[in-house]
């Protein structure tokens, strides 16, 4: 091993003992940097994030209220979740969710993206306005939405009835809950998908355009050969992203239709939140918590392996 | 020429139709808010008849709404300044400070970005219980203090710092803590503003954690309140979207200010 390793490893214990005594005290002064870097963000991220998910590991196997002393269970709460009917529901309903978002959000961002990556008056002003729903809370989108798609006296069945258009009954009914909510999410995160795609567009090289309008390619031809492929990356956040907030969806189910009606909307977290505090169930909760972090983690991992065959990094 | 036209066309129909839908909601909003009476079976008219405060002025007599947004207020500027020690450290360590095991360390962390909080509800409740943390402004603060999403961005901003600046001030004498103040900081600024609109953004309208920890009335946070509005307020619209105005307003009032910041922040966020 050469001297050069010895200081590349500085925190290596395992690095050969015969040092001189200025290097032991730069090595202890330097694992102290760290550490005093580190540690401010290392304790909360230990004591609230890390610690709390281990317990739930451990609640995950008991039996528990909340109240009553624990029980433990072993693997019951997994194979109960399992063979219960109710978790493919949850996690189809899920997936419909992010089957319906995720093209809505990035579709519509990719066309408003391209739209203001031209020369516009007042651009900034448009940007604006379109990323405001983006700092708006979820509780505001949701009471908001609750009001727009109110079927008695919501503006939306109120104009579609000038149209002698029927309005549904939104989120009070069975069939139309879960496009409501869908609905409001695109809406709400429209915004934040454009401006990503924003910035992917704004680091593609001009000349490319004007390569490819001298070669005689349509503008069609252009978005699909230029475009998009260039635009990967960028995409590729925006998926990523995209499906670990979807998976995690629960706010504006909370507060637009609490997983009704009659279960209809109700996706996974909101199943974690009822059976910890409607059903008592902490356990489960725990062990449905377990699951779909790791439906989570896997997704997230295939994805990345995933993207070499298809992101291009310019 | 006919085909540009086309194209301008098909762009401006984009725009404009886009431009209201995404301001619409807003629109109805506040006409809403001011257009008393608005109950089972009205709708506001677009150009209210009879245009009221009195939907505000009940919020904040009939609930304690001063008081709400006063907690909000205080709970999202403390989690803002913390955050803002936290991430800049952290990213520095990842960005500057080589150690073994430092791409485990960083993938740790950034993994704690896809456990959704629901699922430490449960021990983080019993864990603060232990600490008697329930219904203090403290325990509510606590799990806020550190975060993947801001310690990642501003590692990447530090990581656009370029080197030769460290290797210049180095040459100087200066060691890691002189570096990170007078070379790193001020060299990130857009990046901290980033994340200081993000961090008050979050804790302003974060709702399951707040909800879990403050029980008690006057701890309420805005989100909480508006909540416990559309309980209290079924039918009267014009009520509940007067706090939905008294809450966006802050927001919107912090975004115009930082826009710059927001988008350069989200947009630095997507490129690597």
């Amino acid at each position: 091993m050469s001297v050069s390793t010895a200081q590349t490893s500085i925190l290596d214990r395992s690095a050969p003992p015969k040092l001189t005594h200025p290097v032991r005290r730069r090595k202890l002064r330097y694992a102290l940097t760290v550490l005093a870097f580190l540690l401010p963000s290392a304790v909360p991220l230990l004591l609230f994030v890390l610690g709390p998910m281990v317990a739930a590991a451990w609640i995950s196997l008991q039996k528990w209220n909340l109240l009553a002393p624990m029980k433990f269970v072993g693997l019951d709460n997994y194979v109960k979740l399992l063979t219960d009917r109710t978790t493919g529901e949850v996690f189809l309903h899920t997936v419909y969710y992010i089957a319906g978002y995720l093209p809505l959000v990035y579709i519509g961002g990719l066309a408003l993206a391209l739209a203001l990556n031209t020369a516009l008056k007042g651009r900034s002003l448009l940007r604006g306005v379109y990323f405001l729903p983006v700092v708006t809370s979820w509780i505001v989108v949701a009471l908001v939405w609750r009001w727009l798609l109110n079927p008695s006296n919501g503006i939306v069945n109120t104009v579609l009835g000038f149209f002698v258009i029927a309005g549904p009954g939104w989120w009070t009914d069975p069939v139309w809950a879960m496009p409501s909510i869908i609905l409001a999410s695109a809406w709400k995160d429209l915004g934040f998908v454009m401006v990503i795609l924003l910035a992917g567009l704004q680091a593609i090289n001009p000349d490319m355009y004007e390569a490819a309008k001298i070669d005689g390619a349509g503008w069609w031809r252009r978005l699909f050969s230029i475009t998009l492929p260039l635009l990967s990356p960028s995409t590729f956040f925006v998926l990523v992203i995209s499906l670990i907030n979807g998976f995690q969806v629960f706010d504006q189910v909370y507060a637009m239709t609490g997983g009704g009606p009659n279960g209809a909307s109700e996706v996974v977290v909101q199943q974690i939140y009822d059976l910890t505090f409607r059903y008592g169930a902490a356990g489960e909760a725990s062990a449905l918590s377990w699951i779909l972090f790791i439906v989570i983690l896997a997704i997230t991992l295939i994805q990345v392996r995933g993207q070499r065959r298809w992101v291009t990094y310019g | 020429m006919a085909r540009r036209n086309a194209g301008w066309i098909i762009l401006h129909v984009v725009i404009i139709v886009g431009a209201l839908v995404m301001f619409f909601p807003f629109l109805w909003t506040i006409i809403t808010s001011i257009s008393p009476g608005v109950g089972l079976t009205v709708v506001p008219r677009l150009i209210p008849e009879n245009p009221s405060l009195e939907a505000y002025a009940r919020l904040f007599s009939e609930r304690p709404f001063g008081r709400v947004i006063l907690n909000s207020f205080g709970l999202a500027a403390v989690t803002t300044i913390v955050q803002l020690i936290t991430s800049s450290t952290a990213g520095y360590a990842f960005s500057r400070l080589p150690f073994k095991g430092r791409g485990v360390v960083f993938a740790v962390y950034l993994a704690t970005m896809m456990i959704p909080l629901q699922v430490l509800i449960v021990p983080l409740f019993v864990e603060l219980k232990n600490f008697n943390l329930l219904n203090t402004y403290i325990g509510a603060l606590l799990p806020t203090f550190a975060s993947a999403f801001g310690i990642f961005l501003l590692r990447q901003a530090i990581n656009q710092v370029p080197r030769e600046l460290d290797e210049a001030a180095t040459l100087d004498g200066a060691g890691h803590f002189r570096i990170f103040f007078s070379v790193i900081i001020p060299n990130i600024r857009p990046a901290l503003a980033t994340l200081t609109i993000f961090a008050f953004m979050g804790s302003w309208n974060s709702f399951l954690w707040p909800l879990v920890v403050l029980r008690k009335p006057e701890l309420q946070t805005l989100p909480i309140a508006l909540a416990g509005l559309q309980g209290q307020y079924t039918t009267e619209w014009d009520v509940i979207m007067a706090g939905s105005v008294v809450s966006i307003l802050p927001m919107l009032a912090l975004y115009i200010f930082a826009q710059k910041y927001v988008i350069q922040g989200v947009a630095s966020s997507g490129i690597k």
